[in-house]
């Protein structure tokens, strides 16, 4: 019984395997995988929450669930820029934890094959660098495509001494 | 398989059914050693419990436990069937304690994941031992009681219950089978047959025969004519006694054969039945002790449960939502408001029932607590009795996960460091047993779980001695309180006794009690009478899934505050106020000083209202502390369904005064302030103002 969990669970991730979603951050193109992706929606009310770090906006309410959401502009150390009715929440499950994306616009599904993907460069200070697993080639552009779990769990260290 | 453990529903069900037996084990076994016999109930309950044990576990393949499990239920067949008098029940109570930690060992085992590998070898050994010497005592006993059975029974010490004494005299009996011939032409043999039977009954038990309705059936006059009349019985009358009676006592006896059987089937059965009959009358007495501790009906997984209720909490919010719903504003809906009512009635009722049904009995937890008194005091050398009061009081699953381990720690704490020696005990004119009284009861919504022994008490001067030398003293001596100089053993690495014992004074402990009391909003707290005895108070909340609170808005932000940690809300003027050297405001009330706090200064949250006439002031107390809280207003007063934080946010970081979140009627989300929280907090200066 466990064996076919298994394979319809491989079948499942296989079927989402090589698509990312992509959505845009000022003129960077960035890629996540789908297969963490559990739903986009637009700009929510936000209920603040107190001494967190400035990246995470609050909590949401997702029909009863609540969700806390991150402004991923704000976690790149990039401007924050005024939320309008482009700017959208990916909502991403990761191990279980859910966390809201809060990104400029979302563009498209598109899928990026293995041998497409290098990996980032390794002598590169920038601050969004250590959280991008690789970088995809779609055409003549490229994606960025963002380790969730690093985005996740890699404390801040900075930003949350400021608090303290 | 054993790897697999969540995603096999047969091992869950192994598990849960094999832990449950376990504890029922424990449970009858502490009621046995208590009264110092092993019935026949009793035997047959371990038995029945090894029996369930040995078959599941065989077929899951775990093959020591079943090993352990067959050689306890041999144990107990032998006690089941042969009824031996020398019993040493101290070391049998052992021995099957032992092998239930064993197997409760293994399967601890099996639920983390690993492989059940325990050897139990040497347990078994010993079991078979036990149970070899058992026998051996057993035959020679038989033998001694075929010589002199009446002075067998002058020497009988152990006090018998009256079931065992019918099984003694069944045995002195002897089984005899008589076949009867009438003579030929006698007439109405089923009458006479009726009449032996009759007179039968003045020396002979048991009586049963062949045919059986004489009386009523005309056809068994052929029967006894032509086969004979059969009867089988038990008398204690010798074989030559019988058959004098016989020849004696029956008219037209043409001829008679009389047999003396050892035990044969139909013997064998008929005293079967008796003793389920036994056993049966037995369990309906006894059945009204059950039912108050023993409820488990039905078992659902706790997740459904949490789910159940989180459904309801949305249900809860939804309704609100619907029924203020600001386009109904302005309208006039009578047959709307009636039925709304109605709906609200059973959403309402329906909370209830859900949480009824995560409300479990503290029993289960509190017998657990016999077993740990029963083998610390044995191996202490001390004469401790537990007493249970209260242990029906339900409360809520995810409060019974917490207290479980605080509880065994003050148990032991109260064995080991409390009850003193009986020697000791006599020199101090005490009884020679010492008294541990575990008690729950509600009060309000709280439950009260109160620790109470009569031994030594806890000295002042030497933990005032120990928090002197740990620099715990913040406060000149003069002017602590019993209860704070006590509430020093509650700190981490703090342990009075000198010596480290096996079971406590390492000094982790009590500070870990408060820990997990303190994470289900509890609070300890402590008494004593030097020689006279210690009270542990745990207070706890009955329920964490549902609070009562009071909403309140600052900025645009929202909080809720427990109604039980409100003292009062008011409005306060801006001259109410005081600041003292370091900027610290406080507020004068009724001539007490209070601490005040601007919410929106304390969370840096953007608010137009400063100034305290326009806002509430909102005195909320936490263990006798109180401070002053100011907001922008009351949004007013509300049942709330608390969620967790977001794992996200907890695993990011703690965020100091806030326990959790919840939804409002209009869907926005509140967070709730943990009052007790923000006042330590503020306290230890590790938030400012």
């Amino acid at each position: 019984m466990t064996d076919l969990a298994a394979e319809r669970m491989d079948t499942g991730e296989d079927t989402m395997k090589g698509k990312f979603l992509t959505f845009l951050l000022g003129n960077e193109a960035y890629a996540i995988e789908i297969k963490f992706v559990i739903e986009m929606i637009g700009m929510q009310p936000i209920t603040e929450v107190p001494e967190l770090p400035e990246y995470v906006r609050g909590i949401i309410n997702l029909r009863g669930k609540i969700v806390p959401v991150m402004d991923v502009r704000l976690r790149f150390k990039k401007e924050s820029k005024e939320y309008n009715d482009r700017t959208c929440i990916i909502v991403v499950d990761v191990d279980g934890i859910l966390l809201g994306l809060i990104v400029d616009n979302i563009s498209e599904v598109i899928s990026i094959p293995d041998e497409e993907i290098v990996p980032p460069p390794e002598i590169n200070s920038c601050a969004e660098n250590k959280y991008i697993k690789g970088i995809g080639k779609v055409g003549s552009n490229v994606k960025l495509i963002l380790d969730c779990r690093k985005i996740m769990n890699e404390k801040d260290v900075e930003a949350i001494s400021q608090i303290e | 398989m054993s790897d697999n453990y969540s995603n096999d529903p047969m091992l869950d069900m192994f598990i849960f059914e094999t832990v449950q037996l376990i504890e029922q084990l424990e449970q009858s076994i502490i009621e046995i050693e208590r009264s110092n016999c092993y019935t026949e109930d009793s035997i047959n309950e371990i038995f029945r419990v090894m029996h369930t044990i040995k078959s599941s576990s065989a077929m899951m393949h775990y093959e020591n436990i079943s090993l352990i499990a067959h050689t306890i239920e041999d144990l107990f067949y032998f006690l089941r069937e042969e009824k031996p008098k020398k019993i040493d029940c101290l070391k049998l109570t052992d021995i099957v304690l032992e092998s239930a930690d064993f197997i409760k060992h293994e399967t601890d085992k099996i639920v983390e994941g690993r492989k059940s590998d325990g050897d139990g070898s040497e347990l078994i050994r010993r079991i078979k031992n036990y149970l070899s010497r058992l026998k051996a005592d057993n035959s020679k006993e038989n033998a001694e009681k075929g010589k002199s059975p009446s002075k067998n029974e002058d020497t009988d010490s152990i006090s018998e219950d009256s079931s065992n004494q019918i099984n003694l005299s069944d045995f002195l009996q002897q089984n005899y089978k008589a076949v009867i011939y009438f003579e030929e032409g006698c007439q109405m043999e089923n009458v006479r047959a009726f009449l032996v039977i009759n007179n039968l009954k003045e020396i002979a038990e048991d009586i049963s025969y062949v045919p059986e309705d004489i009386i009523d059936n005309d056809g068994s006059i052929e029967i006894i004519k032509n086969n004979g009349f059969w009867i089988s019985f038990k008398s204690d009358r010798s074989y030559k006694e019988i058959h004098e009676f016989i020849s004696h006592n029956v008219v037209f006896l043409k001829e008679f054969e009389l047999y003396e059987t050892k035990s044969d089937g139909h013997q064998q059965l008929s005293t079967d039945n008796q003793n389920r009959k036994d056993l049966q009358d037995k369990e309906k007495i006894e059945e009204p002790q059950f039912v108050s501790t023993r409820q488990s009906i039905i078992s659902v997984n706790v997740h459904k449960l949490d789910k159940l209720m989180d459904l309801v909490g949305e249900l809860v919010i939804s309704e609100a939502m619907v029924l203020q719903n600001p386009d109904l504003n302005g309208l006039v809906l009578d047959n709307f408001l009636k039925s709304a009512r109605q709906l609200h009635k059973i959403t309402g009722e329906l909370q209830d029932a859900v949480m009824s049904i995560r409300m479990v009995s503290l029993s289960a937890t509190f017998q657990r607590m016999n077993r740990i008194v029963r083998d610390m005091s044995k191996k202490l050398g001390k004469d401790i009795r537990l007493e249970l009061i209260g242990e029906e009081t339900e409360v809520d699953k995810n409060i019974i996960d917490h207290i479980s381990d605080p509880l065994m720690h003050l148990i032991r704490n109260s064995v080991d460091h409390g009850i003193e020696n009986s020697e000791v005990r006599k020199a101090k004119n005490k009884p020679e047993f010492g008294t541990i009284t575990l008690e729950a009861k509600n009060s309000g919504g709280d439950v009260l779980i109160i620790i109470k022994d009569d031994g030594r008490g806890l000295n002042k001067e030497s933990i005032l001695s120990k928090a002197r030398r740990n620099g715990l003293i913040k406060k000149p001596e003069q002017e602590l309180t019993d209860k704070e100089v006590y509430s020093f053993i509650m700190l981490a690495g703090f342990s009075t006794k000198e010596e480290v014992s096996e079971y406590s004074g390492r000094g982790v402990g009590m500070d870990v009690v408060t820990k997990n009391i303190g994470a289900i909003g509890g609070t300890v707290s402590i008494d004593s009478v030097e020689g006279e005895g210690t009270a542990i108070t745990l207070k706890m909340p009955l329920t964490l899934a549902i609070i009562d609170s009071m909403t309140i808005k600052t900025g645009k932000s929202f909080f809720s505050v427990p109604i039980i940690s409100i003292r009062e809300s008011f409005k306060a003027e801006d001259g109410d106020i005081i600041i003292d050297s370091e900027g610290n405001e406080m507020i004068m009330i009724r001539g007490q000083c209070y601490t005040a706090v601007r919410l929106y200064e304390l969370y840096g949250i953007k608010t137009e209202i400063k100034n305290i006439s326009d806002g509430v002031m909102l005195m909320v107390e936490n263990d006798g502390k109180a401070i002053c809280i100011f907001a922008d207003e009351i949004i007013g007063e509300q049942e709330v369904v608390i969620k967790a934080l977001p794992g996200y946010i907890r695993n990011l970081k703690k965020i100091r005064g806030l326990s959790g979140c919840t939804l409002l009627g209009d869907g926005n989300i509140s967070l709730i302030l943990d009052v007790g929280d923000l006042i330590t907090s503020l306290e230890e200066g590790r938030m400012k103002i």
